[in-house]
């Protein structure tokens, strides 16, 4: 999971750099690697890749700020699915 | 229509847009663009037909189409009222489906089903005098105040605004946007209606003036400071896709006028369409309308998968499709030739129309910029 995110992430850089990398911590917004259109993306790529669903307030930055953050956010929806 | 995967009922309802339009919308378009109205009863209709509530689930009012779908309806709308349809891209895909998407449980049945049903007129209030294509720099304020907060600042160019009941509007709360819902009879809400507009004339486009607006603090639409990164961008990319079947609606009626009159019209002692010159323009507008309308299909069907690609699709689909309006517009205007400067036919109105198409939900400029980052981020790369 975390590998596809990260992938994921790298391909929608706006910074063309092959060779620029970035920590699972870092804020990918904050460093300004991404555009005002990747929240959206990502939003959609993380539902149809992991099959889930995002509820409203789970729309939040902070749930995708970071690859770490990602991960927690898609484990505790994955979870949550098995779980019913 | 099994070649777009619509159900029985959602391929009906397109039929009968379809009809709709022509019956409909159409005889009134002229009237509608030079009174700068969009008439109550048109309006009534409309939500009758429940195209106000388009894609908005059927539980809460709407017709519940799936993307592809209500771009078909988008294509036919547009062929007979650019207003029309452009109601629908404020009320639909601006407001509703931002509500919707951001909304809590309370403000979803709180404001859903009267914008499903057309009693409940929206404006999706972004753009303002000196921020237009830089739509994060909202200048707006947004003050916190006793719970709730208050607005204070100017948006322009705001379509339907004049005959708004509930505002979408984003405002600088400290140093980041966010979204509120406003409804109309706050006090302090000024409406200044622009006249003298290239197209879209009876689509009540206004300059909101706030004068100090109280909003309550539940009236806040996704997370405090969300608005431009979250909120916006989710409602313009909406818009985007609905003005993409416009356009390709736009490029389909030119199509047609100019077909039309080729066929008829004699110069030389023969019909115009005979001659290369126009048969060339005739292609050209063929061509482009099919390929427009098959970028559209296909960012619908990515909008219907969910997929990520959808977005920059999805903007290619606004690009292409605008650009075939106009161009197509053009053209038929010139097949038309002097009659087509005149009310005589409707040609005039479709180039003016599509010009807006250029414009609105992102100019064709910030279209390719978004298309070019894509291009370059997914082509010619190494490994």
């Amino acid at each position: 999971m975390r590998e596809k995110i990260r992938e994921f992430i790298k391909s929608n850089f706006n910074v063309f750099s092959d060779d620029l990398d970035f920590a699972d911590d870092e804020n990918i917004f904050q460093k300004g690697f991404v555009d005002s259109l990747f929240a959206l993306k990502l939003v959609n790529f993380l539902e149809s890749e992991f099959s889930i669903r995002m509820r409203n307030e789970d729309l939040d930055i902070k749930n995708f700020q970071c690859v770490d953050s990602m991960v927690s956010f898609v484990e505790a929806r994955l979870q949550e699915v098995g779980e019913s | 229509m099994i070649e777009f995967g619509l159900d029985k009922e959602e391929e009906r309802i397109v039929r009968e847009a379809a009809e709709y339009s022509a019956g409909v919308l159409q005889p009134r378009a002229r009237e509608n663009d030079e009174s700068g109205v969009f008439p109550a009863d048109l309006l009534t209709s409309m939500a009758g037909q429940g195209y106000l509530g388009a894609t908005i689930p059927r539980d809460l009012g709407g017709l519940g189409l799936d993307p592809v779908a209500y771009g078909l309806l988008m294509e036919e709308i547009e062929k007979g009222c650019s207003n029309a349809s452009r109601l629908i891209t404020v009320q639909v895909a601006l407001v509703g489906e931002t509500i919707l998407k951001f909304g809590d449980s309370a403000q979803i049945r709180r404001w859903i089903p009267g914008i499903a049903a057309g009693e409940t007129r929206c404006a999706f209030s972004l753009t303002e005098p000196e921020v237009g294509s830089d739509a994060g720099g909202v200048r707006t304020k947004a003050e916190a105040r006793g719970g709730g907060y208050v607005l204070r600042g100017r948006k322009k160019w705001i379509s339907f605004a004049g005959i708004a009941d509930l505002l979408v509007v984003f405002a600088r709360l400290d140093d980041d946007v966010t979204a509120f819902v406003v409804e109309r009879e706050q006090e302090g809400i000024e409406i200044l209606p622009i006249k003298g507009l290239l197209g879209n004339r009876a689509s009540h486009v206004s300059e909101i003036v706030l004068h100090d607006v109280a909003v309550p603090g539940e009236n806040v639409l996704g997370r405090v400071g969300q608005g431009f990164s979250t909120v916006a961008t989710f409602a313009l990319d909406q818009g985007r896709y609905s003005i993409a079947w416009s356009g390709v609606g736009l490029a389909q009626a030119s199509l047609d006028a100019m077909a039309r009159y080729a066929r008829k019209r004699e110069q030389f002692g023969r019909k115009i369409g005979s001659f290369q010159l126009i048969q060339g323009k005739i292609a050209d507008a063929v061509t482009n309308t099919h390929a427009a309308r098959n970028l559209c299909l296909r960012a619908g069907e990515l909008r219907r998968a969910g997929r990520p690609e959808a977005i920059p699709e999805t903007a290619m689909a606004k690009y292409f499709a605008s650009s075939t309006a106009f161009r197509t517009a053009s053209d038929a205007v010139q097949v038309h030739g002097g009659a087509g400067c005149s009310g005589d036919f409707p040609v005039e109105r479709y180039l003016r129309e599509a010009k807006i198409l250029e414009i609105i939900e992102g100019t064709s400029q910030i279209q390719q910029t978004i298309i070019a980052l894509h291009g370059m981020r997914q082509y010619g790369r190494d490994r």
